[in-house]
């Protein structure tokens, strides 16, 4: 292969498992945009999502499409459940406290995971065919195309929602000032319970459509979680685009690293744009002026 | 009279937003200085540039002699430079008499090893810090408040608990933030007759207050900031007849 | 010290000495020794969190720090454990003094995933550079400590060892919390802008206690080391960090003996949850949300309020009485 050849195969690998990282960046933002909470069980959503998909198609040979929503919709509840058992209670929570919980809720669905499903590895079949399809000596595979195809709809949707929808426009209007939101008759209290739902919701597609690709076990959830926090940060807390740009970013400079520098210190990658994000501009590429 | 504060056009813009614009002033050892224009004006920001709290676009600031631009603000208050804060700052969680022990930390030593070791020497400054922090405390008149928590106070007698802390510093010039905002007219009162002490100590007094009656009562020197500029200087008397003061304040009551 | 201090630390000297007359299980006694490393741990990360108010979530790589200098210079280079672990100080003293610079300017979550990114870059680290730390399978035979020619190769001397240890730390941890410094840690704690306007040199302070504690930690992985002789990545990943916060939290932070008794509580209690087997991991998270949304202050520190709660309602009572017999 030559070099320019490797270089656009890595880009191909890269953009798929960023689309992973994005997604799950977009999931940061939403809840921390209602909240001002980071969740750590973030990561778990897209675990949950690829195991239970797993589960309705091969366990109960559910069809792929509506096994698919089935998923979304389960996880979805997930989310709901974590907010209501979980955040809602919490009076005037420290930022401490907050980051033990999630992560205490990243623990037990862990735990839950590997109760139902064990500690064995899945995988799911790819949605049309597996013949690689060669693009400038590179080769992409069908899976990758759903993979970006499927994440860039996602984020078409989102952009549709927050702007267009009077759903949608609420939830930013809680972002933007919560007290001012509650006062023009916005229930604050179930747009919170609303970001949970969507940023599990996306969590779940994520889990699913990547799982052909990168295979899916119980504790996966952790390591996608920080890199979906790296992305979040590179592209400024609470951005939107800037977490889907930063998540594919991400996504090629680690495999690129894998590629020329060492497999081992893949996951390194995103962690070192992480700490030079945080030390150099915590605002990241799009962040608002001011941290909060 | 000697200067001990003055600044040469300073300038401070937050994106792109021009808050302070070409100022210059200088503020006299010993006396009661006021800084007053509507809401808006500046005022808090010149503070926080003074105070290290924010930095300079551009301009200079000299404190006695020294250019203290870029200064951190904790430095400023070992050079003798103390501050109030508008909405009062306190340490919630700790007591009246430990809020105030924080103020003579920039005039103690003992670190970290000494410290954990509890050599001799501790204990003496522990207790030197202790008695100042009293003393400061009955100088704002709070003595049997020490060993309250200090959010658990009314918040006249939290105003009066920070003006301590900022007092155990032993600054040579104290900045007050609107220290009247919030108080009823007997605080008031009592805040002018503490104010006009500091100044009797010898301790030049920085004020930006919005009560009229307070600042004409007891300023020695009065600056009007409007917009970022600084649009008239003078005692209380030649302020109260400036045409353009008027203008500003058109439609309150000076 | 004051009276509430001196009396939790007769007890806790108490309880050192007569647990293992009553306990000779040889394994109970390495549990309690394990228990030691993370108390130490805690101490410094509840300076660190309940008195300056910075969070870490990277703690595990200072402890692997500690524990992997002594492990490579005692096995590699056939050093003294004690200056190994003299050397472990100094080297996790200065990362975590170039770690804390950049990342203490942070605040809140930006602070905790600094510290955390910070963790999984240590923890990679440990894995991947073989030639020194043997990779994911760790390295082994690592010198067990001697003391004055006396070798702590039982497990009871090392218990004594490492408790020895622990009450010292505690002694001038309690000093420090309540000095000039442990009120400058407090003010930083309750306002950040107000320490400034007080004149306490904030980023200062905040990287002297980062190090200190990491400090701690790198003290408790040295020991740690010495004392299984084996150590591998694994012990000192991102679930060992978030452990150790968690104790620290569980027990309130805002107190020393909190965290002391987290460390004790959550050291023991995954070794009773072993009998659960898969179900361990759910009812240590489930425990830990349940303790975190009923009591956000801790276990030590919500019981502290509890008596104090209690004293003021009986000493209420014997005042009414008193102005009754008037």
């Amino acid at each position: 292969m030559s070099i320019f050849t490797k270089i656009l195969q890595y880009i191909f690998t890269g953009l798929t498992i960023g689309s992973i990282f994005a997604m799950v960046g977009l999931g940061f933002n939403i809840i921390y945009n209602a909240t001002d909470i980071i969740n750590f069980a973030q990561g778990e959503f897209v675990m949950i999502g690829g195991m239970v998909m797993v589960s309705l198609t091969k366990g109960m040979n559910i069809p792929m499409i509506p096994a698919f929503f089935l998923t979304i919709i389960i996880v979805a509840i997930v989310g709901i459940l974590l907010e209501r058992l979980a955040i809602n209670p919490l009076s005037n929570p420290s930022i401490i406290t907050i980051i033990i919980i999630t992560i205490g809720a990243s623990i037990v669905f862990k735990g839950l995971a590997m109760l139902i499903w064990g500690k064995d590895t899945f995988i799911l079949p790819a949605f049309t065919g597996e013949t690689p399809i060669n693009v400038g000596g590179a080769v992409i595979i069908p899976q990758s195309i759903w993979v970006l195809g499927i994440t860039l709809l996602v984020v078409a949707c989102l952009a549709v929602f927050f702007e267009k929808t009077l759903l949608g426009k609420a939830m930013r209007a809680c972002a933007t000032n919560r007290k001012a939101a509650s006062l023009m008759g916005i229930n604050v209290n179930r747009m919170v319970m609303l970001s949970f739902a969507l940023s599990a919701a996306i969590g779940a597609v994520s889990g699913v459509i990547i799982t052909p690709i990168s295979l899916m076990d119980y504790h996966r959830g952790t390591m996608l979680a920080i890199k979906g926090f790296a992305a979040a940060i590179l592209g400024g807390l609470g951005s939107g685009a800037g977490a889907v740009i930063a998540g594919f970013l991400i996504g090629i400079m680690e495999s690129m690293g894998a590629g020329f520098i060492s497999s081992g210190y893949k996951d390194a990658i995103a962690l070192v744009v992480l700490l030079l994000v945080l030390f150099i501009k915590p605002t990241g590429l799009m962040g608002k002026s001011e941290l909060r | 009279m000697k200067k001990i504060l003055s600044a040469y056009n300073i300038r401070k813009e937050f994106g792109g937003l021009t808050a302070v614009d070409k100022v210059t002033f200088d503020v006299y050892e010993g006396r009661i200085q006021s800084l007053i224009g509507p809401n808006g004006a500046g005022k808090t920001t010149i503070f926080n540039l003074v105070t290290g709290f924010s930095p300079l676009t551009s301009g200079k600031i000299h404190f006695r002699d020294t250019i203290i631009n870029k200064k951190s603000p904790h430095k400023l208050v070992h050079m003798g430079i103390a501050r109030t804060f508008q909405n009062v700052l306190l340490f919630e969680n700790m007591t009246v008499l430990e809020n105030v022990m924080v103020g003579r930390h920039i005039r103690s030593r003992c670190g970290l090893i000494s410290s954990a070791f509890k050599f001799p020497w501790v204990f003496r400054e522990e207790r030197a810090i202790r008695h100042k922090a009293m003393e400061e405390l009955s100088f704002v008149g709070l003595e049997k408040r020490a060993g309250e928590k200090a959010g658990s106070l009314p918040f006249g007698e939290q105003r009066a608990v920070e003006v301590a802390r900022a007092l155990a510093t032993d600054p040579v010039l104290i900045l007050l933030d609107e220290p009247a905002a919030g108080l009823n007219t007997h605080e008031t009162q009592k805040l002018a007759q503490l104010i006009k002490q500091i100044r009797d100590r010898g301790i030049t007094v920085f004020l930006v207050e919005h009560d009229m009656s307070l600042v004409m009562d007891i300023s020695d020197h009065i600056m009007v900031l409007n917009y970022g500029e600084k649009i008239a200087e003078g005692g209380p008397r030649e302020i109260q007849n400036d045409p353009q003061v008027i203008g500003a304040y058109l439609g309150e009551e000076i | 010290m004051n009276i509430k201090n001196i009396f939790i630390f007769i007890l806790m000297l108490a309880a050192i000495v007569i647990f293992p007359l009553f306990v000779p299980n040889k394994y109970y006694i390495s549990v309690m020794v394990v228990v030691g490393f993370n108390v130490l741990i805690c101490i410094g990360l509840c300076m660190l969190m309940g008195y300056a108010g910075q969070i870490s979530l990277g703690h595990a790589a200072f402890y692997g720090l500690g524990a992997y200098t002594s492990g490579v210079l005692c096995t590699k280079y056939l050093f003294n454990p004690w200056l190994a672990m003299l050397c472990g100080i100094i080297i996790t003293g200065g990362v975590a003094y170039l770690i804390g610079v950049p990342s203490l300017k942070l605040k809140g979550h930006y602070l905790a995933m600094a510290t955390l990114g910070f963790g999984e870059i240590v923890f990679i680290a440990f894995n991947e550079l073989s030639f020194l730390t043997g990779g994911p399978s760790g390295m082994t035979s690592i010198p067990r400590l001697s003391l004055f020619g006396l070798a702590l190769n039982t497990d009871l001397r090392f218990y004594c060892f490492t408790w020895v240890v622990v009450l010292v730390t505690v002694i001038l941890s309690i000093n420090i919390v309540n000095s000039r410094v442990g009120r400058a840690l407090l003010a930083i704690h309750g306002s950040e802008r107000a320490a400034l306007a007080a004149g306490v040199n904030v980023p200062a302070h905040k990287i002297q206690i980062f190090v200190l504690s990491a400090i701690y930690a790198s003290i408790a992985g040295s020991m740690y080391a010495h004392f299984v002789t084996f150590i591998s990545p694994s012990s000192f990943g991102f679930m060992k960090s978030i452990t150790l916060v968690t104790m620290v939290v569980i027990g309130g932070m805002s107190d020393i003996w909190g965290a002391c008794i987290g460390a004790l509580i959550l050291t023991v209690l995954p070794e009773y949850l072993h009998v659960f087997h898969d179900y361990e991991i759910l009812i240590f998270g489930v425990t830990l949300m349940i303790i975190m949304i009923l009591m956000p202050k801790g276990l030590f520190v919500g019981a502290m309020d509890g008596i104090e709660w209690i004293k003021s309602k009986i000493f209420r009572k014997t005042n009414e009485k008193d102005t009754v017999g008037i």
